[in-house]
């Protein structure tokens, strides 16, 4: 099997949620694929979806509230959208792990860190405490904690926040899933240790060949670690491009104005007023109709009450957007 | 006249609008009953600091440096260990607690997040009327009028006074956080991590309007954040904060394009870049973790993470050099 064959290939994911005021969609239509040995990334604000993407990949969503539905989620050939309850289980923290935000808060105060750490080598392949102990202190090893023999028998609270997240992500690692979701781990921890966690996480593709599904609202983590980048908004992804090509070419205008309105710390200040995008996140419940970026696009034209398809714009690069769909070409060169 | 509370007199240009000299905040730890032997935190750690009118000075640190902590001391929200603060011509150390509190109207501060310093029982209108009211600003008419004027100013619309805080999203949240801490017509405001917890679009939003109000209304601001990619593009100078003490002082430009200590050198590499072309680059990492504030080691707190140390970096503590220019508080600084 090449690179051609993916390890993960989501076709139409789609999650919704049922409360007092009636269904609101939460996930459109979602469809991207992770490469073996890939760094992907969701990237989008708060509402777009991407947290929630990787709930539904993961079957996490509450139920019964929530209702995911999908063509296929294709893991390594098997296929997530027909697994029940025990099937997805014996795959989750196994053949596919996460690692989430807040270390401390997914942690247990009150039991030793390798028991936690160790947990999913005893449910899913039944080892014993002892190789446990000896596996997880292997792995301590391989996520670069210092001292590590001596820190098995601490309890969370002893950890620092780095060394909490360093854990989490050996927990995630421990049954050396084919994919590993990291949902937006570096964003509570401090701008010098996130550089020491986003470094680990590379070492470990690169070492490991893990695939990695980066989650982050920032930018600047996503042009460090991502091979292949989905923009999300709304619910939807609205661009899928090569890591270069977004930077260089945004093709989506929510994708431009994105860039446009991240400070940089590497470039001087460009003047009083910063680039932004006006208005804000549409409320899921109560979408335009059309496209969704349209009531806060520039380049909002007409046609934008019909709601673009993600259409492929060749070299693996897809956008929603009329401004790139094909059949809209004729009246975008109408336009004055 | 509608308003009593008159603004304070316009200060001269590079007047020093707020100082603090040898400010010191230590929290003692433990000693109680069942607390082991008292232990001393030293948060904030002998800073002397001239903030000049009508500039944004950014206060950068990790978390746990004391930043929050030196910028609620200057307000008095927290009463100094030792030290002084002045503000214009008042000694605030040792203002009683009826002077301070009419002073309080010129120094005001605005919290990350503006949800859980907004009371939820109160209509917009309370929130904005509840510090006018204690201020003795005026009749009831002129309080509302006041509401009104103040939400327009923040960019929101005037229908908006009866609303409560949770029909808000973040972005109005903190404008409206903004709005209250405005009310009495403050020179100095302390934006504690004001913009941390914004989406990216809305963040600029938010920033752009602290920056106008800022020309309008000739405010000075004291802007503590962790985030270097914001202050490169809002601060006019910036502090950064280790372990108590203050270890470089300068322009935004001077300390970003040249910084002269370690610590923010290696603060500054850590930052993700927004440019994938550049992430092969070998950049400077910071090695180990933060000592702790109760056991600080001896010479210089930074020796321990510094790849530069040398013995007399381990032995003597380097003192900030204050006057006009750049500072740095270091035994061998880096050469621009």
């Amino acid at each position: 099997m090449g690179r051609a064959d993916p390890i993960l290939s989501v076709r139409g994911l789609s999650t919704a949620f049922s409360g007092d005021r009636g269904n609101v969609t939460v996930l459109d239509d979602v469809s991207f694929e992770v490469g073996r040995g890939q760094i992907v990334g969701l990237v989008g604000e708060s509402g777009s979806g991407k947290s929630m993407t990787a709930l539904s990949l993961m079957g996490l969503v509450p139920q019964p509230q929530g209702r995911v539905s999908a063509r296929e989620i294709l893991l390594d050939g098997v296929d997530l959208a027909r697994l029940d309850g025990a099937g997805m289980r014996r795959i989750r923290g196994g053949e596919m792990a996460m690692v989430f935000q807040e270390p401390m808060t997914s942690l247990n105060p009150v039991r030793k860190v390798w028991e936690q750490v160790g947990e999913p080598l005893a449910i899913h392949q039944g080892l014993g405490r002892r190789e446990i102990r000896a596996r997880v202190l292997e792995m301590f090893e391989l996520v670069g904690i210092p001292e590590p023999k001596s820190r098995l028998d601490a309890y969370p609270h002893q950890l620092s926040g780095g060394l909490r997240q360093r854990a989490m992500i050996a927990m995630g690692l421990i049954c050396e899933p084919k994919l590993l979701i990291a949902d937006e781990p570096t964003t509570a921890l401090d701008v010098t240790t996130q550089a020491q966690i986003l470094q680990l996480m590379r070492d470990l593709r690169d070492r490991v060949g893990t695939s990695i599904i980066m989650i982050t609202h920032d930018l600047g983590v996503i042009a460090e670690m991502c091979d292949v980048v989905n923009v999300m908004y709304a619910g939807q992804i609205v661009e899928q491009a090569d890591v270069f090509d977004l930077f260089e070419r945004p093709a989506h205008p929510y994708t431009r104005g994105l860039l446009a309105s991240i400070p940089r710390a590497n470039e001087p200040r460009a003047g009083r007023r910063m680039p932004s995008i006006p208005g804000m996140v549409p409320n899921l419940a109560k979408l335009p109709p059309g496209c969704r970026f349209a009531p806060r696009c520039g380049d909002a034209m007409p046609l934008c009450t019909r709601a673009p398809e993600l259409a492929a714009l060749g070299a693996g690069r897809s956008a929603r957007c009329w401004l790139h769909a094909p059949d809209a070409a004729q009246p975008l060169e109408e336009m004055p | 006249m509608t308003h009593t509370a008159k603004a304070p007199p316009a200060p001269a240009q590079d007047e020093i609008l707020i100082s603090t000299r040898d400010l010191t905040k230590h929290y003692r730890i433990g000693g109680g009953l069942f607390g082991g032997p008292a232990r001393v935190v030293r948060a904030v750690d002998g800073v002397t600091l001239d903030i000049r009118a009508r500039e944004t000075f950014a206060l950068v640190g990790e978390s746990g440096c004391g930043k929050t902590t030196l910028g609620r001391v200057m307000l008095r929200l927290q009463e100094p260990t030792s030290g002084t603060i002045r503000y214009r011509d008042t000694d605030l150390t040792d203002l009683g607690e009826g002077a301070l509190r009419a002073l309080r109207k010129n120094l005001q501060i605005v919290f990350q997040d503006p949800f859980a310093s907004l009371n939820p029982r109160m209509r917009i209108e309370q929130i904005l009327a509840e510090p006018l009211r204690s201020h003795g600003y005026g009749t009831p008419a002129e309080i509302r009028e006041r509401c009104t004027e103040l939400l327009e100013m923040v960019g929101l619309r005037r229908q908006y006074l009866r609303s409560y805080p949770h029909q808000f999203s973040g972005g109005q949240r903190q404008r409206i956080g903004i709005a209250r801490a405005l009310a009495n017509k403050p020179d100095f405001v302390v934006c504690d991590e004001s913009v941390s917890a914004l989406d990216v679009s809305i963040q600029a939003q938010v920033l752009n309007l602290l920056g106008d109000l800022q020309d309008q209304l000739q405010l000075t601001y004291f802007f503590i954040t962790h985030d270097l990619s914001v202050v490169r593009q809002f601060a006019d100078r910036v502090g950064v904060m280790f372990l108590g003490r203050l270890v470089e002082v300068g322009t935004t430009e001077e300390l970003f394009a040249h910084p002269q200590h370690p610590y923010t050198m290696l603060l500054m590499s850590a930052v993700p870049r927004p440019d994938p072309r550049r992430r092969g680059e070998p950049r400077p990492m910071m090695q180990g973790e933060i000592p702790s504030p109760m056991n600080l080691p001896k010479g210089c707190r930074f020796h321990t993470r510094c790849p530069f140390a040398r013995d007399i970096c381990r032995a003597e503590e380097p003192m900030l050099q204050t006057g006009g220019g750049p500072a740095v508080a270091c035994h061998f600084p880096l050469e621009g």
